[in-house]
């Protein structure tokens, strides 16, 4: 799907973390690898720390807490909220929805819509495109776009392919309508085909978790052990499905876009790891200075958060201050890509909080 | 070639890859030993690899590592 959104902008961003900060030399002894060959990987990769949820929190904890937080402050109020769009692989529970427990746990009016879907690595630019499509229909109220994950729940702490580079957060985005906002050129492709290369294979409809499939196994023969509870992700298929589409994805956005690589002042990206985004930086000819690459290193890769995150860290107040022609761009479980071209300034906030979770 | 097979001692010193002739059994090398491969290739002959050719069929002997390197721009 490739259309333009008019009359749209983000007024503000929030990210918000888990307290636990867990450095990657204290988990080498996890793994079934000599420790050497683990730790040549931190440089490479970009694992040096990430945040961890603690056992009792769910999803919706960190989007309350930032919630409240927005309210507390009046960033927001509550009448100026007409939807909330949660996007997340890790709901609280099957029913009822993140959404609904956003929805109660802050006293939104019962007029606000509520909406949960389920997207990986690229649940930002799905959201955002529900989002904008839902302003369609709110006149001059906002719409709420989390995108939080907990996916450390779903990772064998054993997998050394996954577990270090995976980071739990929340990004919290308002979404809002302004005659004066300059066109959004949005493009998204899916590849139903090749969904196998990233997934969790128990616990949905399909298999249900059970005694069996919480034994951890060296499944694929290759030192990481793993439950079917447990996030499978095939690393080569996904590099090679990354360098092969999302070259040819942002192209073609800044294309529709009428824009040239030098026109755009950053390209904000999903971060799965060092190596991958150096990998794209260097296909698309396009200076590391202009695409930040310091998520994984100092978060971990926080999924469906990662754009709100990488905006945060990397922008912040800059956001609030200035103006920059941006291009977002995400991908992953699904198969899922998709870009746009954005103009990110003159927002009302941009931090990022640290929870007690 | 040499050094080549100095980088594979060093990620699987328990794995002969002289006597197995420069031959890399499936197995073997998984793609994070591949990624660190890469990287000590390209710091090594100053070559920055093309993406699509890391895939594991150019990793799977001393030879083919040998001429991922050389299409794209090393000498060997």
């Amino acid at each position: 799907m490739k259309t333009i959104f008019r009359g749209k902008k983000i007024s503000g961003m929030l990210g918000v973390l888990p307290q636990t900060e867990v450095k990657f030399e204290d988990e080498v002894h996890n793994y079934n690898f000599p420790e050497k060959q683990t730790l040549r990987l931190k440089k490479i990769m970009g694992y040096e720390k990430h945040r961890i949820v603690k056992e009792t929190t769910a999803s919706s904890d960190f989007c309350v807490f930032g919630l409240n937080y927005m309210l507390e402050k009046e960033l927001v109020k509550k009448d100026e909220i007409g939807g909330i769009i949660v996007v997340t692989t890790t709901p609280d529970y099957l029913l009822p929805h993140v959404s609904n427990v956003i929805h109660g746990e802050c006293g939104l009016a019962n007029d606000v819509i509520c909406i949960d879907t389920n997207q990986g690595c690229a649940a930002f630019l799905h959201g955002l495109m529900q989002a904008f499509m839902l302003l369609e229909h709110m006149g001059d109220k906002k719409v709420i776009l989390f995108t939080t994950d907990t996916l450390s729940k779903k990772v064998s702490v054993k997998d050394r392919n996954s577990y270090p580079l995976i980071g739990d957060a929340a990004g919290i985005t308002v979404v809002e309508n302004d005659f004066h906002a300059k066109d959004i050129h949005f493009n998204m492709y899916n590849d139903g085909s090749r969904r196998e290369a990233l997934i969790i294979p128990a616990g949905g409809s399909r298999l249900a978790s059970s005694e069996e499939t919480a034994v951890l196994r060296d499944l694929e023969n290759d030192g990481n052990l793993r439950s079917l509870d447990n996030l499978k992700m095939n690393g080569a298929e996904v590099f090679t499905f990354v360098q092969t589409e999302v070259p040819i994805l942002i192209d073609e956005t800044l294309h529709f876009a009428e824009r040239s690589k030098e026109d755009i002042d950053w390209f904000l990206f999903h971060q799965p790891n060092k190596f991958m985004l150096k990998k794209l930086a260097d296909k698309l000819e396009i200076p590391y200075e202009k695409i930040p690459m310091n998520i994984v290193e100092n978060y971990g890769n926080p999924s469906g958060a990662s754009i709100p995150i990488n905006i945060v860290h990397n922008l912040g107040q800059a956001v609030v201050e200035n103006s920059y022609q941006c291009c977002l761009s995400a991908f992953g479980s699904g198969l899922t890509w998709g870009a746009m071209t954005i103009e990110l300034g003159g927002m009302n906030f941009c931090e990022m909080l640290v929870s007690d979770y | 070639m040499e050094k080549i097979y100095e980088f594979l001692n060093e990620l699987h010193p328990e794995y002969d890859f002289i006597s197995n002739e420069g031959v890399i059994e499936d197995g073997v090398l998984d793609s994070f030993d591949i990624i660190s491969l890469v990287t000590m290739i390209e710091e090594e002959y100053d070559v920055i690899f093309d993406a699509l050719d890391i895939v594991p069929e150019n990793f799977n002997s001393v030879e083919s590592i040998a001429n991922v390197i050389r299409k794209n721009g090393g000498t060997i």
